[in-house]
């Protein structure tokens, strides 16, 4: 087996040194009725050829992005990868190296995620940023935990056009601790509305969670928001999942949010049917004894030169046990690689022509699908690259049979909030040309006709 | 390790200065000496009322934390704001400028529970063992 | 090469600045095709407060200038491509390429989680399949691929036990946890709001039924126990233990980090637990990657499948579907299905292995770590002298006579060309080196690394002063993180 490389000469001297029979021999600490009789029941194991073969060929029972023309996003976005980002990403020394312990010798990746948090704190408008947590709706779940921490109030407030997926994980971290957590009401056009946020927030009020662009793609009044909630002693949450948006946007920590969280897949990371993606998580230097996640800072070392070193440990799992900001152990570090590539590529002018190309993509598909009889845009307060369609009739079925013509079509946002029924989120990106939009156009005419 | 005499200790090595019905914090030498290079100090606010045992701050060097436990219960008079800044103080001079609260006390019989310099040392050393 | 060298130490290492002092204002390193439709000013339609008015601190550098750049900082990394990593309980074997290369097809990495089910019909039965292999291998009924990462998995677990508690009328408020756990398991504890009880380890490294018996009451949710441990010794009184938790009314978590030494050997389900994690990065290959991302898949008995996370991945007569429809689900833990591309490399490498290959992978990895304790304990000191499985402990005992330290010894490993252990770990081993060799290691790494150490523990007595002030070789001596804690910085300034 070419990833065992004892022979069999080899395994005898070896057993001869340690002064048992056979490896076998060395299991007897196991209790005889504790062991396994028989082989596990697997599939017979495939050489290199037919591993490839076969991994290909169910691999070519999906449709993906590329055989079908997608306008998907709802969290998940289709942008281009630059070539150079696997280039780096697959490079032994970065793929197959440890969580940086050993600063010495870990002076590449302690870098990397240097730069990282510096982008990430830019583009974020925030002090400092970690090296990256799970995914974005962990890490908003985190940030409310933080946010709880700090005020040691006891609720949070999130848009009830927060990703329905974000707020389920934010249920899930807080639903076994004494913490409540309340929505906040949409007004018609699909931005928060403000004066059911002022009547919620009460002195109980940790932080007030806002995604924008929000799950439906509406960009939010940030600056009033965070002015609600700091004006009652609360803390402000920013979020996002479509990260390009902040190419073009104002970053939430010009408005004053306490921390910014969001998904970061879209700078330089695969679909991969949602996953491995970071989560990416900014703050203020005041709170970062109450961050989670891992830290790179800038150091000496003995000879006076410059080297990186993972920093307040002391607020870890392996060193605080229970008492730490959070259980995460890892962070996303090839993800955050492959964004702090794809960032250094794009560069500040790159990042913002790339926003504003699907800023106008995104507006000349709606152009052209609310032309259509019957279709309008739900929500008319401005978008980034994705918007929710009011079609007539039931989005599933609509969207199965545009799939049947090539196209997927968009997300069913039916259950995502009251008033939904007929609403199908679309997005447009640089990946989808003009003449797939035309074509979509077309489809959806035809299905409707 | 140096233990003053004058001083009373705990066993989660602190160490307490009298004064009447005042007391001053600190921790001793020999916590100074396990933690190394302390890098951050918390403290608490002054006013807040604690009680004996609970936990009035944190210590720490860059590989391990320590809570700090109330040795005596009272009033907080003052804190010791330098250290925030500057928590090396701590490890240069840990019972003079690296005192950390300085509490009024309101139940002056827990004075009774804690250590002369000879057990505290006893205890130091038992430890080390 | 024979075992009287070392792999070898130095190279050319170039010095390189950080990103933002590299490049030039307008240089350009993105390829943008040019907009197929009108460019819309974003001005015109959103009101300017709501608009980036300065851009982003982000480098303007060439394609070569960043290739060069990362390139040049990888090579300050150590990494299994480059060395061995005797770093115990992480289990840093072999990340077949084969994976790299499946996980990276269009039809695994390009698939959207919001497509119709109807268009991913090969993804899910790939999921559904690694689902019944790990159950197979763990010996569980049933299991989720959603947590992100094994600490996830203990949170998503931990989740499980207390909604079945709940629903059984109450969810109880402790969890016990040996004195030799990793520290995520009391930080999970604490993240499902259960307070953590520590059990004492026995003379003998591991957990006695006595110690159990004693904290073991009716407040108690579940023992979270790792076998084997991460002294590297097989908990022989598992079932044992196991009894007395369920006659009580608790449950048995099994902490899957070390599954890496009995696979096809023994399964944990047999032994009495009833939820388990995988850290799919250690037993099957899934790369590090300096960090992450890892997968926390959690696999469970009969009684809690009702509870796991969704979504789970069912068989239909003639097709796979996401089963959301589980009201006592503990619900999601993070968005989408989990880090499917970690589901792709795994379920690779238990195609490439079958039964027997796996069965071998704990037969030699367990070899590979006697070995290193048999020769390795005639220089430092073992804490526990017995068979270990995967991996086991040293100490600096003999060495600190001299006044070596662990830290010092783990330092001075760097010099010779290797990834020092996993030190000041289990914390019940005072200046712990935990050592875990993995089965990818072939006789004569392992043989040049013994006579590495064994030049350091000559060392220690004859020059102290050299292994105190290790490493020498690397790009950058020791680094002083005190400096670094007492004025922080996080993120690049440019000067003046």
């Amino acid at each position: 087996m070419r990833y065992l490389p004892q022979t069999p000469e080899e395994i005898k001297k070896m057993c001869a040194a340690v002064g048992v029979s056979s490896p076998d021999a060395l299991f007897d600490v196991i209790p005889q009725n504790l062991r396994l009789q028989q082989d596990l029941d697997l599939p017979a194991p495939l050489a290199e050829a037919p591993l490839l073969a076969h991994l290909k060929g169910l691999g070519r029972v999906n449709a993906n992005v590329d055989s079908m023309a997608a306008f998907l996003g709802g969290g998940a976005y289709h942008h281009y990868i630059p070539v150079l980002v696997s280039t780096l990403t697959s490079r032994g020394e970065y793929l197959t190296s440890y969580t940086p312990y050993q600063p010495e010798i870990s002076q590449g990746t302690l870098q990397a995620i240097f730069e990282f948090q510096t982008m990430i704190a830019s583009l974020t408008g925030m002090d400092l940023a970690n090296a990256s947590n799970y995914d974005g709706a962990s890490a908003l779940a985190e940030a409310a935990l933080m946010a709880l921490r700090i005020t040691r109030r006891q609720k949070i407030l999130v848009s009830t056009a927060t990703n329905p997926q974000y707020r389920e994980v934010l249920h899930t971290y807080l639903k076994n601790r004494d913490f409540e957590i309340e929505e906040i009401a949409l007004q018609p056009d699909g931005r928060v509305d403000l004066s059911d946020l002022q009547s919620r927030l009460k002195g109980d009020v940790a932080a007030v969670c806002l995604q924008s662009p929000n799950a439906f793609g509406v960009i939010e009044a940030t600056q009033a928001v965070a002015q609600l909630a700091h004006d009652n002693g609360s803390l402000m949450v920013g979020c996002f999942s479509e990260a390009l948006s902040l190419g073009l946007l104002k970053p939430f920590g010009e408005v004053g949010a306490d921390i910014v969280v969001g998904e970061g897949q879209s700078f330089g990371n695969f679909l991969n049917l949602g996953g491995p993606y970071l989560g990416l998580f900014a703050t203020k230097e005041k709170y970062v004894r109450q961050m989670p996640g891992r830290l790179v800072g800038e150091t000496l070392d003995a000879n006076g030169k410059r080297g990186f070193v993972l920093v307040l440990s002391t607020r870890e799992q392996h060193i605080r046990r229970e008492k730490a900001t959070s259980n995460i152990c890892t962070n996303q570090g090839l993800c955050a690689l492959a964004t702090v590539v794809y960032l250094s590529l794009m560069g500040p002018k790159g990042l913002e022509r790339l926003a504003q190309i699907n800023f106008s993509y995104a507006r000349f598909l709606r152009d052209q699908l609310t032309a259509i009889p019957g279709v309008t845009l739900k929500f008319t307060a401005p978008h980034f690259n994705e918007f929710v369609l009011q079609v007539p009739g039931e989005p599933k079925a609509l969207l199965a049979e545009l799939a049947a013509k090539g196209i997927l079509g968009g997300v069913d946002v039916s259950q995502w909030a009251p008033g939904l029924e007929n609403g199908i989120l679309v997005c447009a990106t640089e990946m989808n040309t003009k003449d797939q939009m035309e074509q979509y156009a077309q489809a959806l005419r035809e299905v409707l006709a | 390790m140096n233990c003053p005499k004058d001083l009373k200790y705990t066993s989660e090595h602190e160490w307490v200065s009298l004064d009447g019905n005042t007391a001053l914090v600190g921790i001793t030498d020999y916590a100074q000496d396990q933690l190394g290079d302390i890098v951050f100090v918390e403290l608490p606010e002054e006013e807040e009322t604690i009680d004996q045992g609970d936990t009035f701050g944190v210590v720490e060097s860059t590989k391990s934390v320590s809570d700090l436990y109330v040795p005596l219960s009272g009033k907080i008079l003052e804190t010791n704001d330098p250290l925030l800044d500057n928590p090396g103080i701590l490890n240069e001079d840990p019972y003079g400028d690296g005192w950390m609260i300085k509490v009024e006390l309101s139940n002056p019989d827990e004075i009774k529970e804690l250590l002369e310099a000879e057990a505290y040392e006893q205890l130091i050393k038992e430890e080390g063992a | 090469m024979t075992a009287r060298e070392g792999p070898g130490k130095r190279g050319m290492i170039f010095a390189e600045p950080t990103i933002f002092e590299r490049g030039a204002p307008g240089r350009e390193g993105f390829s943008l095709a040019q907009s197929e439709v009108p460019l819309h000013d974003p001005a015109k339609e959103i009101d300017a407060s709501l608009l980036r008015s300065e851009a982003a601190l982000l480098p303007e550098v060439s394609e070569l200038d960043v290739l060069r750049h990362f390139t040049r900082l990888s090579q300050w990394n150590y990494s299994i491509d480059t060395g061995f990593y005797p770093l115990g309980s992480c289990t840093m074997k072999y990340n077949p390429r084969v994976n790299e290369e499946v996980a990276r097809m269009s039809g695994w990495a390009k698939l959207h989680p919001h497509q119709p089910q109807s268009t991913l019909q090969g993804a899910l039965e790939l999921m559904y399949l690694l689902q019944k292999f790990l159950a197979q291998i763990s010996g569980m009924d049933a299991a989720s691929l959603q947590p992100a990462a094994g600490a996830q998995g203990e949170f998503a677990g931990l989740l499980m036990i207390r909604a079945y508690l709940q629903d059984q009328g109450n969810a109880r408020t402790k969890v016990l946890i040996p004195d030799s756990a990793h520290g995520t398991n009391p930080a999970s504890c604490a993240a499902c709001g259960y307070e953590v009880v520590t059990l004492k380890s026995g003379a003998q490294g591991i957990l006695t039924p006595e110690v159990v018996a004693q904290a073991m009451d009716e407040e108690v949710a579940a023992l979270m126990i790792t076998n084997p441990n991460t002294l590297g010794l097989f908990e022989t009184h598992m079932a044992e233990i196991a009894k007395i938790v369920h006659d009580k009314g608790g449950l048995v978590y099994c902490d899957g980090a070390n599954l890496n030494a009995i696979v096809g050997k023994a399964r944990v389900g047999d032994m009495g637990v009833d939820v388990l994690h995988f850290n799919l990065h250690k037993t099957f290959t899934t790369p590090h990657g300096g960090g992450g991302p890892g997968a926390g898949p959690v696999a469970v008995k009969k009684i809690l499948e009702p509870y796991l996370p969704n979504p789970v991945v069912m068989r239909r007569e003639d097709s796979f579907a996401f089963d959301f429809d589980r009201p006592k689900s503990v619900g999601r833990v993070k968005a989408f299905y989990g880090n499917f591309g970690m589901f792709v490399r795994a379920y690779t490498y238990i195609r490439e292995m079958g039964a027997v290959g796996l069965r071998e992978v704990a037969e030699r990895a367990v070899l590979n770590a006697n070995y290193l304790r048999k020769k390795l304990e005639k220089f430092f000191h073992l804490a526990y002298p017995q068979t270990c499985m995967h991996e086991c402990v040293f100490s600096d005992k003999k060495q600190s006579a001299y006044g070596i330290k662990t830290l010092n010894i783990a330092k001075r490993m760097m010099d010779y060309g290797y990834h020092p252990p996993t030190i000041y770990f289990p914390l019940i081993v005072a200046g712990a080196m935990m050592m875990e060799p993995t089965e990818t290691e072939s006789l004569q790494t392992l043989d040049r690394f013994i006579w590495s150490m064994e030049q350091i523990a000559k060392e220690c007595e004859t020059s102290p002063e050299t292994v105190k002030a290790a490493p020498h070789v690397p790009k950058v001596r020791r680094l002083d993180e005190v400096k670094a804690a007492r004025e922080p910085k996080y993120i690049y300034k440019a000067k003046g």
